[in-house]
């Protein structure tokens, strides 16, 4: 891997994804900046796709179970050639089909339709276990929230993939400590997200969520393990790399325009000083 | 549509979720894309052949019905063509929002069965009564809901799920049942059949699955006092033969409805609805009257509710008294 181009492609990432809200001016900017480094790494270095034929057969899946991270995957996609980046300025616009929700009818790219929070961790797993079925050497990665995690299901899904020994499917979570209402410590307290994760009988391994190095190769690791499905626990800062969002750990953001010119351009700033490093 | 009409009241030797089971395993034999999906009911319908006979592709999801719905979404979703199983109560109320959203938002095909149907859940009592589970599911946009009356119904529906694109919700009864259909009945979904007509039809009764027997009952008892009623299995609640309904109701004045099924929001309910469009016609619903279900054997449940040919007879003279 290089981790200078991944670094690069995750400020692309952060850059595009800001662009993508501030053309409807609202939105989920916590949830989805935290999570540019990963996309870059899956995106930038290990998933197999096909940008002319999201439905290949033999691809890798994404599925964002945190379903309002809608944003940086439309980012994403738009960098690796899956449709027109300006497309996905049509954010929330009628017709649009860029949901605030990601939503497999609408939109290149998506695998799955999520947004009821935990649905994604049992759609995901039912891929895996679909393409285990037919042999396909195709891995699932399933992207949850750290509040998500409050739903019974996201456990109910775990518990289904270790006992189908579904070793074609990576979670991760999202571990920003922030929800809704506030720090997850404060709503529904997890303790030790990754012990918690361990002892229902995943390959667990807990990193910095924002070094691309550490997620790829905590993914080769998790690919290594066989007869078990992987989490990944990356520790995040909600907001990242948002000069209005960060600070706070916003859940979802209406700045005004002045913060959105501001965030627009230290975000254009940290992308040169990507490129020069 | 082939349909060979017994209608001799008369308990059907074979349990009625074989009709199930037995043309299950015979498809999945036939076709590798068919997975099925159960939440540690198999032994209730007797699917466990199914995993005995196709251990990579019948699933055992144990007792969480939320998680075994997504599951079932997911694999749809890499081109499998997947049947998923609990009873009513569960296979509705409990994993709604993920049939919904994973499944029939997202375009997903997963053929649902709901066993024990309405007060055929009878010793197992009012907590696993299913009585709204049909009512969830027609307000799915899009979704198939079926209510077949026997084995030989069920089975025929079994096979005609293969082609029904999206979600579906067949509710069914697990074991006696009133034989209607001779062997080898085929059925189309989508199309009522009509069981008996004549020109001098004073109304119709509407009805569909444990409910068929009870019709004809009517229907004999009717005839024996002068009055002639047609007879139409709906045993498809959505979409609904409105073709079907209209021409019933334009040609005998008077629709009687009956379901095993709350009637606030069941068979009777698409049918008023199809007729307040296109037809205004007077009618009567027999069924479930907005109650919880109770403990107790089939037969107690069906006089308690009153879902017997006397009811049916007397909401048959109501609705023509009322032309």
């Amino acid at each position: 891997m290089n981790e200078k181009k991944l670094k690069v492609l995750a400020a692309e990432i952060r850059l595009e994804t800001l662009k993508v809200i501030h053309s409807r001016g609202f939105g989920h900017v916590g949830g989805s900046m935290d999570l540019a480094d990963l996309m870059a790494v899956l995106y930038g270095e290990v998933m197999k796709y096909d940008p002319k034929n999201p439905r290949w057969e033999d691809r890798d899946w994404l599925v964002l179970s945190k379903g309002h991270a809608g944003p940086v995957a439309y980012a994403t996609f738009g960098l690796m050639g899956f449709y027109p980046m300006e497309e996905a300025y049509t954010l929330n616009q009628p017709g649009t089909k860029f949901p605030s929700h990601t939503d497999r009818k609408l939109t290149p790219g998506v695998d799955l339709t999520t947004g009821s929070l935990g649905q994604g961790v049992s759609t995901a797993t039912g891929a895996a276990l679909g393409n285990k079925i037919d042999g396909r050497d195709s891995y699932v990665y399933c992207v949850i929230g750290d509040g998500e995690a409050d739903e019974g299901q996201v456990w109910e899904g775990f518990h289904f993939a270790c006992a189908h020994k579904l070793d074609n499917i990576i979670y991760f979570i999202d571990n920003n400590g922030y929800q809704l209402d506030g720090p997850t410590d404060d709503i529904l307290a997890h303790g030790d997200m990754a012990k918690k994760v361990a002892g229902f009988g995943l390959h667990t391994q807990e990193i910095d969520g924002h070094d691309v190095t550490a997620i790829y190769e905590a993914i080769q690791k998790a690919k290594a393990a066989k007869g078990v499905p992987s989490c990944i626990v990356l520790d995040t800062c909600k907001g990242k790399g948002a000069t209005f969002a960060e600070p706070k750990h916003d859940h979802s953001s209406q700045p005004k325009e002045e913060q959105w010119l501001e965030a627009i351009a230290a975000s254009e700033k940290e992308l040169e000083a990507a490129k020069n490093a | 549509m082939n349909v060979k009409l017994i209608g001799k009241h008369e308990k059907d030797s074979r349990a009625c979720r074989d009709g199930l089971a037995l043309t299950l395993n015979e498809l999945m034999g036939q076709d590798k894309s068919i997975v099925y999906v159960d939440c540690d009911l198999m032994g209730c319908i007797n699917t466990k052949q199914l995993r005995q006979n196709y251990p990579d592709r019948a699933f055992e999801a144990g007792i969480a019905e939320g998680n075994a719905a997504g599951v079932a979404a997911g694999l749809a979703a890499t081109g499998k063509k997947v049947f998923f199983h609990s009873f009513g109560t569960f296979s509705s109320r409990r994993c709604y929002d993920q049939i919904y959203m994973s499944a029939a938002y997202a375009g997903l095909s997963v053929r649902v069965l709901g066993s024990d149907a309405g007060v055929t859940a009878a010793f197992n009592g009012g907590t696993h009564m299913p009585l709204e589970d049909a009512a969830m599911y027609l307000s799915i946009p899009t979704a198939t809901v079926i209510d077949p009356a026997d084995y030989d119904q069920l089975a025929s529906v079994t096979k005609g799920l293969l082609n029904v694109e999206g979600v579906s919700f067949t509710r069914f009864v697990r074991k006696d049942v009133i034989r209607v259909y001779d062997e080898g009945s085929e059925f189309e979904i989508g199309k009522g059949v009509v069981l008996h007509e004549s020109e001098k039809d004073q109304a119709t009764i509407i009805t569909s699955g444990i409910m068929v027997d009870e019709s004809l009952k009517a229907y004999e008892a009717l005839q024996a006092e002068g009055i002639n009623v047609r007879v139409i299995d709906m045993f498809t609640w959505k979409p609904l033969d409105e073709e079907l309904v209209i021409k019933a109701a334009k040609e005998t004045g008077a629709i009687v409805t009956a379901e095993n099924h709350n009637t606030c929001c069941g068979l009777g309910s698409v049918v008023a609805n199809c007729l307040a469009k296109n037809c205004p016609t007077v009618q009567e619903f027999v069924g479930v009257q907005d109650q919880f279900g109770q403990v107790g054997p089939q037969a107690f449940l069906m006089d308690t509710y009153g879902l017997r040919a006397a009811n049916i007879v007397e909401a048959v003279k109501k609705a023509i008294s009322r032309k």
